[in-house]
């Protein structure tokens, strides 16, 4: 990475107010990503990670506000920035694949009419000109009989055919990012696979970066080129994608990837992480993570830890991180 | 021995209602009412051992929660035999299911939906052993050993007195199993049991799991999409497609030496943190056919990369090729045309 980095987030809060309590979903996050380039944002549910893909596009509603921190777009800040400014950057700069093909078309509107309305709000082409890319646009993602299908609702598509036409709709406008929550999480594994090949192309051809949001490690390795591991709201471990899945310096990192079995080396019992996700609302003292650590020692329930460099250029956030090939 | 469980040609037909106006179709030259059909399992025949945990996986809609659901006689089959411990259960009514329940026990896989949200935990527990015994099991015995099924899936008594909004999706899958537990039943159906939990909380249910198999010496019909699940747990496997089965073999077999098209695309295609080691990669090109009409011939060749002329007008029937091992696929006979 050389220069300003495309997108960059520097401490970002974002919390909830709730009845119940104040749900810091997102709690002092940060990364950069430069162009080009694919970040994996994983961890499990609750850990955050589709509040900070909401709070990069200004989608946060009420009773949810961005408490704190920045998200530089080529170094300028979108915190704070207008509603105005914000459309402007929604499509056009940075575009955002949502996990559920069922639900992120509007069903009333021709398929046709709903990628238009991307290319009307954010270039100056006629109609003829529209049509034609939205044909185009079709086409490349792998739609045959494009022109026909433009008049079709998304009810007639399968699944894996509309989550095409949502990665058709995000790319129109050449957005410079795409955040994809959870792409494929609703599709079938064969399914997957062609969204997976199709998003990585489409991506690498463009130029354009991706924040894959998504809970699977397996399919973050196979298409990041660096991953931020998220927990109870905080960044606990990032690195490059082969350093954080071979030989992680944070143990809960180690017990996600040791909780996928792992047919190379089939044991009678996996090796589990104890216990559950602590209530966001209700956070041990320490690190979060403590409660559930094999680790943990008595300066883990009462100072946090901080981010901070490891061996192999990782970057984890524990007062006694793993060495290499150490299991946790 | 008998086996646990024998399923033969078992046919799961589901006619689809809709207005009368939808199914008029123009037939030489008359008007007819057409009965439209979901073809969701279209005879398929396995077995499972006492003790033995059998997987079935494939894609949504390819009828493997059918062939689970139609065991537990939740639905009613449309034919075929289902011997559980060799009696053929197929036909009989409901309340003759009854003894054949404290054999036979299912989990689902949604933990928020297969609870009853006004019942208190230790009700929950208790009901399929109060449903076996008419309500006459003396209360205290029930007490005592809905305790005891808590504390051995890992919760308290404390939690007994609970209802199952109280708990997260991991402690609803154990109050499910302690449920399924509480007749002590010899077989096992497990619907998806781990897929809509986080995968720390799911390495702790397969392990449980697992414990229980060995201590109550059980069998499992295990449903799922997730072949490094299947990988982890199961002893044989069973693939299936469109409501057929289109491979079954053991475990190990089945993961090194794949012979049906559609199970080597399902392993090259599921993502996996480890490097790929040799898997060829048969990439799938467009999607699964409706299940209302069934394609000609073979029910993989809309997809298949190697189909050819027989294919579409022989559907290909499940042959051996090996120790436990059978394959539904025309290339068995003609492997020349194999092409990777």
């Amino acid at each position: 990475m050389t220069g300003t980095p495309l997108l960059s987030v520097r401490d970002l809060r974002t919390y909830f107010h709730t009845f119940s309590g104040v749900v810091k979903a997102v709690n002092g996050v940060s990364f950069d990503i430069g162009a080009g380039e694919v970040m994996g944002l994983v961890g499990e549910s609750g850990g955050g990670k589709s509040v900070v893909g909401f709070s990069i596009l200004g989608l946060i509603d009420p009773p949810g506000r961005i408490e704190g921190g920045a998200i530089l777009l080529d170094g300028i800040d979108l915190v704070g920035a207008t509603e105005d400014r914000l459309r402007d950057v929604r499509g056009c700069d940075i575009s955002m694949v949502f996990q559920d093909p069922m639900t992120s078309l509007n069903p009333l509107h021709t398929v046709g009419r709903q990628m238009d309305e991307m290319l009307r709000l954010h270039t100056d082409l006629d109609a003829h000109a529209r049509k034609r890319a939205c044909i185009h646009m079709l086409e490349s993602v792998g739609i045959s009989r494009a022109a026909e299908r433009l008049g079709a609702y998304p009810h007639q598509f399968s699944g894996g055919m509309r989550q095409r036409v949502v990665i058709a709709i995000a790319l129109l406008a050449g957005p410079r990012l795409i955040i994809a929550d959870e792409p494929t999480t609703a599709l079938d594994v064969t399914i997957q696979s062609q969204i997976l090949k199709l998003m990585r192309r489409q991506i690498a051809e463009r130029g354009a970066s991706m924040i894959l949001i998504t809970h699977d490690l397996a399919v973050v390795s196979e298409m990041a080129d660096h991953i931020t591991v998220l927990y109870c709201g905080k960044v606990v471990e990032r690195g490059l994608t082969r350093d954080v899945i071979r030989r992680p310096a944070h143990p809960y990192t180690r017990g996600l990837i040791d909780s996928i079995p792992n047919p190379h080396d089939r044991q009678k019992r996996l090796r589990q992480i104890p216990g559950s996700v602590p209530d966001i609302r209700n956070l041990p003292t320490g690190c979060n993570f403590h409660e559930r650590c094999p680790r943990a020692q008595t300066i883990c329930a009462t100072a946090e830890p901080e981010l901070a460099p490891q061996r192999d250029g990782l970057h984890a956030a524990c007062h006694f991180p793993l060495m290499e090939g150490e299991p946790a | 021995m008998t086996a646990m469980l024998e399923v033969r040609d078992l046919e799961q037909k589901f006619p689809i209602g809709g207005g009368i106006i939808d199914r008029l179709r123009f037939d030489k030259g008359r008007l007819r009412i057409e009965n439209k059909v979901v073809h969701a399992v279209n005879g398929v025949s396995f077995s499972i051992a006492k003790g033995e945990v059998m997987a079935l996986v494939g894609e949504s809609g390819c009828g493997k929660s059918t062939v689970a659901k139609t065991i537990a006689r939740i639905y009613k089959p449309t034919s075929g035999e289902i011997r559980v411990d060799g009696q053929d259960i197929a036909a009989l009514a409901p309340r003759e299911m009854l003894p054949v329940r404290a054999k036979m026990q299912m989990i689902f896989q949604d933990p928020f939906a297969s609870l009853n949200p006004r019942q208190k935990v230790r009700d929950i527990v208790a009901e399929p052993l109060l449903e076996q015994t008419m309500g006459r099991a003396a209360k205290s015995e029930v007490a005592d050993l809905t305790l005891a099924l808590l504390a051995r899936v890992g919760l308290n008594a404390e939690h007994a007195g609970r209802y199952p909004h109280q708990f997260s999706g991991g402690q609803r899958q154990r109050i499910g199993i302690a449920r399924a537990l509480s007749v002590n039943p010899g077989l096992i159906i497990a619907d998806e049991p781990v897929s809509a939990l986080d995968v720390s909380i799911q390495a702790q249910i397969l392990n449980l799991m697992m414990d229980l198999k060995d201590e109550f010496g059980l069998a499992y019909l295990f449903i799922s999409h997730d072949l490094s699940v299947v990988h982890h747990i199961a002893d044989r496997v069973g693939v299936m497609y469109l409501g057929f089965m289109v491979e079954n073999a053991p475990r190990d077999t089945l993961f090194a030496a794949p012979r049906h098209p559609y199970t080597r695309a399902l392993l090259s295609a599921a993502p996996s943190i480890e490097d790929k080691r040799g898997v060829a990669e048969i990439e799938l090109t467009g999607e699964v056919p409706s299940a209302l009409s069934l394609p000609s011939g073979c029910c993989f060749r809309t997809r298949c990369p190697f189909a050819w002329g027989r294919c579409a007008t022989e559907r290909p029937a499940l042959q051996s090729v090996g120790d436990h091992h059978t394959v539904a696929c025309h290339l068995i006979d003609e492997p020349q045309r194999d092409r990777t």
